[in-house]
């Protein structure tokens, strides 16, 4: 499930309980910003990593982790690191699955990202009725990790995930 | 404090993205258009998102009380070693696209090159950086044709608003002494060696925009010593306005 972090399995089940602000159906892990969760006795060393410089979710996230490990008896110390740089790869397949189902269209690889953010061709799906005739409204969307596209087919205005590489 | 011009150097990248940051948050809820305002303000987020990890790292280096608030919020104007390109008012869309356009052409050359620094920190902080600012180079660059070849008034305010920004251009390759020691080192990036491709890039996208390339030669200075236009104090007065009035308030 964790690919890319190294995470002790027993604290699993805790950080799962953490989800993201700003995107409540991803949790922290889903997100791929947590790079380390090791437990010392009983203090749990957490690595995060922000997904965007200015993301103002990371303040919130790091609480919610403290309070998550406090209620099951643990202490922690959370680091916050740049590198390796977060990537939208990192974001597992449940947690594409379910930006999907919630209405945001989950990331594209990125030369097809590149092709649907300049307009180039139609391959961002509509969330809502599941058409690649789909436009892009604005390179920006409500939080830094996203931008705003349109259905020309049945109308409806969603977020889609940029891809960040 | 372990190292003058490191800390120094530190503020000359920071200073550009904090006072930049700044005027595109000044759109929050005056863009011309609610996905442009939202854009303009996203930008405004990355960059301060980067300034934090500069000040930050300017903080520790201080290595007194300083913390990154008090750098950021509490120094005066004559301390802020920003390029007076960044600072330069809001005054229609064109302008401040233009503005963005020719400081993005800058940022991302000077952020592939610091991200070779030897100093793991500045180089962390520019990786993650690198990915912003190619995203809102990608913004302004596409603002630059669509209004540079856009419609006859369009045009003409996107043609005026380069005019007046050039002769802010070639101050951001301008090296203080700062730079060259921290070029010397293996931490800076050498400015210098950016003119030529900056000019260059900056020049194509202009082309493609059928607008003129302008011709003048004169060239304003100072932001990098502290010595700034006029713009500037009205600039730090609104953004330093709580930390004064309410001084260690916190939300």
């Amino acid at each position: 499930m964790i690919e890319h972090a190294d995470i002790d399995s027993e604290l699993i089940p805790i950080l799962d309980q953490v989800s993201d602000p700003e995107i409540p159906v991803l949790t922290i892990l889903d997100m791929g910003v947590v790079r380390q969760a090791k437990l010392d006795g009983d203090l749990v060393q957490v690595v995060i990593t922000p997904t965007y410089s200015g993301c103002p979710a990371m303040d919130v996230i790091a609480d919610d982790i403290t309070a998550a490990f406090n209620k099951a008896g643990y202490k922690t110390n959370i680091e916050l690191v740049l590198t390796p740089a977060w990537t939208t790869d990192w974001i597992s397949q449940e947690g594409r699955n379910a930006l999907e189902k919630y209405g945001i269209a989950p990331p594209l690889d990125a030369d097809a990202d590149k092709d649907a953010l300049l307009g180039n061709k139609k391959i961002v799906k509509c969330t809502n009725c599941g058409s690649q005739n789909t436009k892009l409204v604005s390179q920006f969307g409500s939080t830094a990790c996203k931008a705003l596209f349109k259905c020309e087919d049945c109308q409806e205005p969603f977020d889609y995930f940029k891809c960040l590489k | 404090m372990k190292s003058k011009n490191l800390y120094k150097y530190i503020l000359g990248i920071a200073d550009n993205s904090l006072i930049l940051g700044q005027r595109m948050g000044e759109l929050c809820g005056h863009g011309p258009s609610l996905e442009t305002d939202i854009a303009c303000t996203n930008i405004s987020l990355d960059l301060f998102g980067q300034v934090r990890s500069y000040y930050q790292y300017a903080a520790k280096i201080a290595g007194d009380n300083r913390t990154e608030d008090d750098i950021a919020m509490l120094r005066k104007e004559r301390e802020y070693v920003n390029v007076l390109l960044v600072e330069q008012p809001n005054t229609n869309f064109a302008y401040t696209m233009a503005r963005q356009f020719l400081f993005d052409a800058y940022h991302l050359l000077f952020l592939q090159e610091l991200e070779k620094s030897n100093d793991l920190t500045l180089s962390a902080i520019a990786t993650k950086s690198i990915k912003e600012a190619s995203y809102h180079q990608r913004f302004s660059s596409d603002w630059i044709k669509r209004l540079g070849d856009g419609t006859e008034e369009s045009h003409q305010k996107m043609q005026e608003a380069i005019n007046g920004l050039w002769t802010y251009t070639d101050e951001l390759f301008h090296q203080t002494e700062a730079d060259k020691a921290m070029v010397e080192q293996g931490v800076g990036v050498d400015v210098t060696k950016l003119k030529e491709v900056y000019y260059k890039q900056v020049g194509q996208i202009l082309e493609g925009a059928t607008l003129e390339i302008p011709e003048s030669k004169w060239f304003q200075k100072g932001g990098k010593q502290g010595i700034h236009t006029e713009h500037l104090g009205y600039l730090l007065s609104d953004l330093q306005y709580m930390q004064r009035t309410y001084p260690n308030m916190s939300w």
